[in-house]
């Protein structure tokens, strides 16, 4: 009966059209969104009198932003896409933030106020070169006009409109031009290069109509690396590719002289090689060694002096003119745990505009980039505010000694996002920042039930409102009844783990990790992934929650492997490992040890497996699953997948008993002329599923094909693996293959013929859903393979189950080689995607839907019912009752289903979702460059009361009906008496 | 029911009238005074008592017969009630399958009460009995049929298996592309 009644309540459910749209003032109850603009490339200052001080800034996330100084919120934000990387910004006639991006191909304008783009004008030339922007105030009969070099060519842009006015190429081929420099007060623009690596070029030009007015070149016996320091208007400094002579060319009036000076000469110790840093002050440049930063004095003609020498890690930020003629540099130098900024003015350096020692956070590591600004104080002597961008991508901003505000931007490149629960409240310890009490408690309920009784005047409402969005019931760090409250742990780019409040989205710590940070045995330290290490639930409850972080020593695959262990609930790394193997794949095993560490498989480039931990317990719990262990490996650029067993120990280690061998099975060869792996899907490790039979009309039933040892691949034509569009229909086509990874046997195998990648693929119990284009209908498309176990179907006499007489939940083998078969149907779908993924419960009863990250940066909830491949045009009267909808072509869009509402989630990348404790509700986490996360209800919340559910109203209700039960009777009673005595 | 029921009541009235009391069960507790041997009393009796009393009993079994046919017509309307709530689950053809069900249970539970009056030595009641019991059971299987077509009984594989947890895998395998 308890089936039959389930079964009811399920059609009930399944048949309504679920309403997941929010109202209006249910935005910001469950979700959180933040706004980041990542790892700051550049930035300009915009402090004039009138108007919001603002500071632009571009980012290698290719941003342009504007940011409020006072607070450091963003004003306006644009993405510019990942092929258009800015190259150069600067503010143009204070009213519009100038970019080149592209490779110096784009020329954009923005109003800065608001952001709004006024112009754009593409400049091509005839090769390709180092782009170059140079906005002074030069003025061409009254109209400001910007220098750019780019593409081989010399263009004036007027500011106004974006039009070009005049051009002059560079066609020699070999010219790589390294600096426009254009005199101040002067008519005219120097061109500076390199030919053929050797020979120093000058070109002076005619400001006025590109008019080439002289040009003089001159040959040096070394090669120069490339990079030149402008050290005054008329002088620049070069270094030879050795890095050990210094090369001092000025250009006075036309004439080029040169000085070589050896790196030896300034220096007692040979510093090794060095590389210019161009600070662009007057004067002085900066080289760069190992050990060292060089300052170099120029004086006179070529004569160079050491200023000082500093072996500290130090920054230096451009010139800024602060008054005529006068330039001033900042200097940003650690020292222990905090950071002195010195601002320098340019022409003597042993004096101080500015000093002053700002205490640091040791978790930002090292200050990467400076950008200053000054201000006049009120006593008319000048004043600085800095920038500063940290080695974890964080920005700040620095004035009189102390941090203004600081903007986390690391969060905008997270690599790999998990979650771990949140200390189990105790009695006795209050953990919540803000403990209501019962007068607030009283007066909340108050509120609100004047709200349900609208009685409620405007001002009550806010402050409904308010406290409905500030409830620290869900900020509080204790792990919470429903599951809703977990720590969100993301590692950024820069390898620093975050942990995150699902409540309110705020940083709970942030940890640079130690042993991914750069040292002299890991020089090029890389963070690769994050897995949960070990995650306590039963007997092991005292223990902390840990994560693993993997990285490696190097960008090639061989690199030596480091690994992390960081405690979720403070974010202290508490170990750390230097591995003596490489890690090309990190496979957590289903099995952990008595603490409920997991174990996992590292394996290494020579196909060793490693396990780690290295426990004697582990090794034993290991060995009794040791030969049902397998693993596989895709190789997408040749097209083969591989798979493993583990056979015996390493024969090559010297009695690491944590190694094995690996034995190769199987391996799938893909023909390379036809077929190249464009994506692979897999089963989340961590996903329940409820059952494994689908019941289909006319209560038949048939037997999912559950295992987690499904991997799809979707493969492409080699020729279509480029842009859509880039082939016609019929050398393009899609290749989809379900593999078991156990034994290497494919099975399922499709092709959809005149369809091209790119593939976004989600792989869910026994289901694949995947978003490629049709080249022949000229549209997005999705399919949907359902895979069902035939040899299990046959299972169909109800005595034989009743009695339990089945072999249904017996274990099954991968070697049993079940029969299956596949369903599959595609349809339309108007978007292209960036993310899909899929929602998860904690049980896996709740139906599923898919959750798609659109183009548009927004996430879309999609039912799973959509695509069913057992849909049809005219589903019979049964298939209605089971909730098959009618067949459409493509599938629909219903506004209300964006998860994101009106938000979006800029620069989307992944969509992960996480399920909560309540079998209803899957917290979804969506980041990019914004974080986005929500809670999320496929099939709405049926096991718990929403959250304005008043319950004081409830408890007024009873209290009345008591009350009146009781004056009713008591009346009742006399009213009886008097009739008596009547 | 109704109308089976109005007819059990009048006959007990006449039944009050009319019969010899001795033949009650309940007299029987009571043991005859001496002397009085019950024989000789039906011995004694005049052919006029007799025939009064044989005309009783065909009242009776008739009666009897009737109230075992009384089912029937419930039958009848109570199929043209299933007919009419049709084969969806919802309130109505719930309500209408459990009556179903739960009329020819109460009356199967009751059918020594109804009998009871038209209990005569003479009468046998044996025959209306099994009829009545028939009849219920017809009603009932008819309730279980409509709980059948409704779907609500577990007669499928379907039923038996939809929270049938997957099946535990041997073996694990991992790994992807390379990192």
């Amino acid at each position: 009966m308890a089936i039959m009644s389930f079964i009811f309540v399920f059609f009930f459910f399944s048949s309504l059209q679920p309403i997941l749209s929010l109202y209006e003032d249910q935005v910001g109850l469950m979700d959180w969104h933040q706004q980041y603009i990542g790892k700051v490339k550049q930035a300009v200052f915009h402090t004039h009198k009138t108007g919001r001080k603002r500071v632009v800034a571009s980012t290698e996330q290719n941003i342009i932003a504007t940011l409020d100084l006072r607070r450091g919120e963003i004003f306006w934000r644009h993405v510019l896409g990942p092929n258009d990387v800015v190259d150069g910004i600067d503010i143009a006639l204070g009213k519009y933030v100038i970019t080149l991006s592209s490779g110096g191909s784009i020329l954009r304008a923005w109003n800065l106020p608001d952001g709004q783009m006024v112009w754009e004008s593409s400049l091509h030339g005839p090769k390709h070169s180092k782009p170059l922007l140079l906005t002074r105030n030069l003025i061409i009969e009254k109209d400001n006009v910007l220098i750019v070099f780019s593409n081989g060519r010399l263009n004036a842009v007027s500011c106004i409109d974006g039009e070009v006015l005049w051009k002059k190429d560079f066609e020699e081929e070999s010219l790589e031009v390294q600096q426009v420099i254009q005199p101040p007060g002067s008519g005219f623009i120097y061109v500076l290069g390199f030919a053929a690596s050797s020979q120093f070029e000058m070109y002076k030009i005619n400001a006025k109509n590109g008019e080439l007015l002289k040009h003089e070149s001159t040959a040096f016996s070394g090669r120069f690396t490339g990079e030149v320091s402008l050290v005054s208007s008329e002088t620049v400094v070069a270094l030879d590719s050795t890095g050990s002579i210094l090369l001092t060319i000025s250009f006075h009036n036309g004439k080029i002289s040169s000085q070589q000076t050896p790196v030896s000469n300034l220096l007692e110790d040979s510093p090794g090689l060095a590389v210019i840093i161009h600070p662009s002050v007057t004067g002085i440049f900066a080289i760069k060694t190992d050990a060292a930063t060089i300052f170099i004095r120029v004086i006179g003609e070529g004569k160079l002096e050491v200023v000082e020498k500093t072996n500290h890690e130090t920054v230096v930020s451009d010139a800024l003119s602060i008054s005529e003629g006068q330039q001033a540099f900042a200097l940003v130098q650690h020292a222990g745990s905090s950071i002195h900024l010195t601002v320098k003015p340019a022409h003597d350096w042993d004096s101080n505009l500015l000093k002053e020692s700002i205490k640091m956070d040791q978790q930002r590591g090292f200050v990467h980039k400076v950008f200053i600004n000054n201000y006049i104080r009120t006593d008319r002597s000048h004043g600085f505010r800095a920038l500063i961008v940290m080695e974890d991508h964080s920005l700040l901003l620095l004035q009189q000694g102390a941090i203004v505000w600081s903007r986390e931007d690391g969060l905008a490149s997270i690599i790999d996002v998990t979650t771990s629960e949140l200390p189990v409240e105790k009695a006795g310890v209050s953990v919540a920042k803000v403990e209501l009490n019962l007068f607030e408690w009283l007066k909340g309920h108050v509120l609100k039930l004047k709200g349900t009784l609208m009685l409620a005047t405007p001002e009550d409402i806010a402050a409904i409102q308010h406290m409905r969005l500030k409830s620290s019931e869900k900020s509080k760090m204790t792990r919470d009844h429903n599951g809703f409250r977990k720590l969100l742990i993301a590692l950024t780019r820069a390898g620093k783990l975050f942990g995150l409040h699902t409540g309110d989205g705020r940083i709970v710590w942030s940890h640079l990790l130690q042993s991914l940070h750069k040292s002299e045995s890991c020089r090029q330290p890389i963070v690769l992934n994050l897995y949960q290490w070990q995650v306590p639930h039963h007997h092991a409850l005292d223990e902390n929650p840990s994560v693993l972080v993997v990285g490696r020593c190097g960008p090639s695959s061989d690199a030596l492997g480091v690994l992390s262990l960081v405690d979720s609930y403070t974010g202290k790394e508490f170990s750390s490992l230097s591995l003596v193997h490489s890690v090309a794949q990190v496979i957590p095993l289903p099995y952990t040890d008595s603490t409920e560490q997991r174990l996992h498989l590292l394996i290494d480039a020579d196909k060793h497996a490693h396990l780690y931990p290295k426990t004697p317990e582990a090794i034993d719990s290991f060995q009794s699953e040791f030969s049902n262990v397998y693993w596989y490996s895709v190789d997408d650029d040749n097209g083969i997948i591989k798979g493993y067993a583990l056979k015996t120990k390493c024969s090559s280690n010297v009695a690491d008993e944590f190694c094995f061998d690996s034995r190769e099975l199987w391996s799938i060869v893909l023909p390379s002329e036809s077929e190249k792996i464009i994506t692979t899907a897999t089963r989340k490790l961590n996903e329940a599923v409820h059952t494994q039979a689908k019941l289909i009309a006319d209560q038949d039933v048939m037997y999912k094909y559950i295992s987690s040892n499904l991997l799809f691949v979707a493969t492409v034509a080699p020729k279509a693996s480029g842009e859509i569009g880039s082939v016609t229909p019929e050398e393009s086509w899609l290749v989809v293959y379900l593999i078991d990874t156990v034994t290497g046997r494919v099975l399922h195998r499709m092709t959809h013929h005149g369809s091209q990648g790119p593939v976004q693929a989600v792989l869910s119990e026994n289901w694949v859903v995947y978003h490629y284009f049709n080249l022949r209908a000229h549209r997005y498309e999705m399919s949907v393979i359902e895979i069902y176990d035939q040899s299990r179907a046959d299972n169909k006499d109800v005595w034989k189950l009743v009695v339990g007489n089945h072999n249904l939940t017996s274990p099954v083998s991968s070697y049993s080689r079940a029969e299956v078969i596949t369903k599959s149907q595609s349809y339309f779908f108007t978007h292209s995607l960036k993310a899909i993924a899929v929602t998860l419960t904690v049980k896996g009863i709740t139906s599923k839907q898919l959750l798609i990250g659109t183009i548009g940066d927004q996430v879309l909830a999609l039912d799973k019912r959509f695509l069913d491949p057992r849909r049809s045009v005219n589903p019979t009267q049964a298939e209605r009752e089971e909730g098959i909808i009618p067949l459409t072509d493509s599938l629909p869009i219903i506004p209300q289903s964006y998860i994101t509402h009106s938000l979006r989630v800029e620069g989307l990348q992944s969509i992960i979702t996480v399920a909560a404790k309540l079998e209803s509700t899957t917290l979804v986490f969506a980041h990019g460059l914004d974080l986005f996360f929500t809670h999320y209800a496929p099939s709405r919340t049926y096991d718990s009361l929403t959250e304005d559910f008043s319950y004081a109203l409830l408890l007024i209700t009873i209290v009345v009906l008591v009350a009146a039960i009781f004056v009713t009777w008591i009346l009742s009673q006399r009213k009886e008496l008097q009739d008596r005595w009547r | 029911m109704e109308k089976g029921k109005g007819v059990m009541g009048a006959g007990r009235r006449w039944a009050v009238d009319f019969s010899d009391n001795s033949t009650a069960p309940s007299s029987r507790d009571i043991p005859d005074p001496p002397g009085f041997t019950r024989a000789s009393v039906d011995q004694d009796d005049s052919a006029v008592s007799r025939q009064k009393k044989d005309a009783e009993a065909n009242w009776k079994s008739q009666k009897a017969w009737e109230v075992a046919q009384a089912p029937f017509k419930n039958l009848l309307m109570m199929g043209f009630m299933m007919w009419m709530a049709g084969s969806t689950v919802h309130l109505f053809s719930i309500g209408i399958t459990f009556s179903a069900l739960w009329q020819p249970i109460s009356a199967l539970q009751g059918v020594g009460k109804v009998f009871e009056p038209y209990k005569d030595n003479k009468v046998d009641l044996l025959g209306p009995k099994l009829l009545f019991i028939a009849l219920n059971l017809g009603g009932l299987a008819l309730g279980v049929w409509k709980l059948n077509t409704l779907g609500l009984l577990p007669t499928h594989a379907s039923d038996w298996v939809s929270s049938l947890s997957p099946a535990q895998e041997v073996e694990y395998s991992g790994g992807g592309i390379p990192l």
